[in-house]
């Protein structure tokens, strides 16, 4: 029976919380190799968000959303996809899209306000960031439906968080998916809180897996903080969406049970809402500790492979942010640019217009005062 | 600033927090108003704009909702058409637009499509406009949309008065009130707030700064650049600020009383140019002044564009050198 047939309130588990694989829990289908990976990217991803929350307190980048405590499920998903599945993430899942190809300086741009950090690049099937929420569910199920109406076989996992589940766009993108059978994996990334306002307050429903009931096809809850868990579980969910058994529809809704242990953004206070010693409590499922034990008590990794990935993890950091605050500030013509595929004469006169004063009066008179 | 009267104790607060004091006046006031949102609760809002509320008047009266602006603004609906006075609050205007078909398809239209029977007395409001460094979708200036509608009301302060006054009249206007708040001065200045509830009325503008040569029309946030702008072209152009407050309905007679003093017009707002509120004043201008006009109207606006990512924002937000140059424009024609 496959793991995703099971009571959606049955959370799914391969590792305990001291990182010893669970008695009854088979490893998933990984290298020694890929296991190791997907530890360096999880580190990967914890030193990036710390440097840039860091980056955000020293006026050095805008407003940013922190992952901490998210990298087991957005890292371990991730490596469940095929290289010709598509990601449709929300505005947290740096780490998520880091493993599909968008680079770290990329990210970087975004969040430091520029409009190259918009630009995906080509190889990377990965659509942009979505600010507002849950309205990215409706884009994944439309780009899936389209690519199954074409005959291909793809996988869209889209990535959203508690509080999406409450939104119309939620249910009707899960709707649309179960009623047109599209290869869909929802991914919710529930990690609590949406700003202050707690789980319990998004919804009566004793978990977000069995919302999936209401549409059709499977939900399953598996413990976000459990990279192998939540890799098995997504892995499965993969499979199904291209090749599913006869009679079983192809969309799945996981909801990885997790926590933020940051805030909402770097503009946020958690302090006001929550308890300090509930993100203690949270923070003992930590995933990256629990992988780190796992690899060493299972002769993947030793303490000089940490030590050497701890180092490497930091140089990749510390060259992306070196990049990204390399590129000068963009020419205010990006302002007008890619608004339409040719420019209206309207805009075309706006852009000259205001070229021609900067020309006379020179950047300083626009940006005195800011 | 003749409505800068006030009697009584006051207090010097910020934008903000004049929205909060509105609020807690007229909760004490009517206990069928009610605040509903996503933070608005024990987080206070996150701009703290119903800071302290819910520990005055509890959650029942100070709604932490899921996170669903189409369900706060419909449910927010049905509170009103059966006696209630919600105040709903959309976190930023670039998030209004899943409850926008609800505000626009349903508020705007209750009482004519029930003959009078039923009454939406709603207010939404919304932090708008850019100039904070905040991310995509947070700095939209999408005024036009509401305003262009039947049956809403549109109202935009620009001082801390304002504020308090004009949000006292929306909560207590029977009929639905888009209330937009501009987050770019939400905290920049303070300004002589009376404790006591009072009413600033709904569609009339404020005359800023009189002068004789040329006319500029603005509001919300661009206020402050506009009445830099012409500080900076004294003794060159005599200009008279005159901030609308509500751009829907338009105060008319405030706007061509000033343009027929003087002949030439500027229009400045930061929302973008086409279809903006600047078009519709020119076009007022045109039908209703024409034969007083000297120069060409001149709208001094945002571009055309999507609101750019945080590092070309104040290229994008009209500022004093843009609206000086626009108003000179206007005065050489």
């Amino acid at each position: 029976m496959s793991v995703l047939q099971r009571d959606p309130g049955e959370q799914v588990q391969v590792l305990s919380e001291d990182g010893r694989v669970r008695e009854g829990s088979d490893l998933p289908d990984l290298s020694d190799e890929e296991f190791v990976e997907m530890y360096r990217y999880m580190k990967l991803a914890r030193h990036f968000d710390q440097r840039a929350v860091s980056l955000q307190r020293q006026g050095r980048m805008g407003t940013y959303p922190p992952l901490s405590g998210q990298e087991g499920a957005q890292i371990a998903s991730a490596f469940a996809l095929d290289d010709e599945d598509w990601l449709f993430p929300s505005y947290r899942e740096h780490g998520a899209a880091l493993v599909r190809g968008l680079s770290l300086k990329r990210t970087l741009l975004y969040w430091m306000g520029h409009e190259a950090g918009n630009a995906i690049p080509e190889e990377a099937n990965i659509f942009t960031v979505s600010v507002p929420i849950a309205t990215q569910v409706c884009h994944a199920t439309g780009a899936a439906w389209a690519s199954k109406l074409q005959g291909e076989e793809e996988a869209f996992i889209c990535y959203f968080g508690d509080g999406a589940t409450s939104e119309g766009d939620f249910h009707e993108g899960c709707n649309f998916a179960g009623v047109f059978d599209t290869p869909n994996v929802f991914f919710c990334n529930n990690n609590q809180w949406a700003i202050s306002v707690p789980r319990g307050r998004q919804t009566a429903s004793e978990t977000l897996a069995q919302k999936a009931e209401a549409y059709g096809f499977e939900g399953v809850q598996v413990d976000g903080m459990d990279p192998l868990a939540v890799y098995e579980v997504t892995k499965r969910a993969v499979e199904k969406a291209k090749e599913p058994e006869e009679g079983e529809l192809r969309p799945t809704l996981i909801e990885a049970v997790q926590y933020r242990f940051g805030a909402h953004t770097t503009a946020d206070d958690p302090s006001v809402y929550r308890e300090e010693d509930e993100v203690e409590k949270w923070k003992a499922k930590d995933p990256i500790p629990r992988m780190e034990t796992f690899l060493l008590e299972n002769g993947y990794l030793d303490t000089e492979g940490v030590e050497s990935i701890e180092e490497s993890v930091k140089e990749e950091v510390a060259e992306a942010i070196d990049e990204a605050e390399s590129v000068s500030r963009p020419e205010p013509e990006e302002i007008f640019k890619h608004v339409y595929e040719g420019m209206p004469e309207r805009l075309r006169e706006q852009a000259a217009e205001f070229e021609a004063l900067r020309e006379t009066y020179g950047d300083e008179a626009f940006l005195e005062g800011h | 600033m003749s409505q800068m009267e006030t009697r009584g104790e006051t207090q010097n607060l910020t934008l903000v927090q004049a929205v909060r004091d509105g609020l807690r006046d007229e909760m004490r006031e009517d206990e069928r108003v009610l605040v509903m949102g996503e933070d608005v609760g024990k987080n206070g809002g996150v701009f703290r704009a119903t800071e302290g509320l819910y520990d005055e008047f509890g959650g029942d009266r100070v709604i932490d909702t899921p996170l669903a602006e189409s369900g706060i603004v419909g449910t927010a609906i049905g509170m009103a058409a059966y006696g209630m006075r919600p105040v709903a609050e959309m976190q930023f205007m670039g998030f209004i637009y899943p409850a926008f078909d609800q505000i626009v398809s349903h508020a705007a239209r209750l009482r004519t499509r029930s003959r009078g029977r039923f009454t939406c007395p709603l207010v939404v409001r919304a932090p708008y406009g850019g100039g904070i460094r905040a991310p995509e979708h947070h700095s939209e200036s999408t005024e036009a949309f509401f305003s262009h509608y039947p049956g809403l009301k549109v109202v935009i302060p620009s001082t801390p008065y304002d504020t308090k006054g004009l949000l006292i009249s929306a909560i207590r206007d029977p009929d639905p009130v888009i209330f937009l708040e501009p987050k770019l001065i939400y905290r920049a200045f303070r300004g002589e707030v009376p404790d006591e509830p009072y009413e600033v009325p709904i569609g009339e503008a404020a005359v800023r700064r009189e002068g004789e040569d040329v006319s500029v029309f603005t509001y919300g946030a661009m206020t402050r650049p506009t009445l830099e702008a012409a500080e900076r072209l004294e003794g060159e152009v005599s200009v008279e600020v005159v901030d609308l407050r509500t751009v829907s309905p338009l105060d008319e007679g405030t706007i061509l009383e000033s343009f027929e003093k003087t002949g030439r017009a500027a229009v400045v707002h930061e929302a973008p140019k086409t279809g903006g509120l600047a078009g519709e004043i020119t076009a007022t201008i045109q039908e209703e002044a024409l034969l007083y006009q000297e120069a060409p109207v001149k709208r001094i606006t945002g571009f055309d564009t999507p609101f750019p990512l945080y590092a070309l924002e104040d290229y994008y937000l009209p500022e004093a050198t843009r609206v000086v140059e626009g108003i000179r424009e206007v005065a050489e024609f």
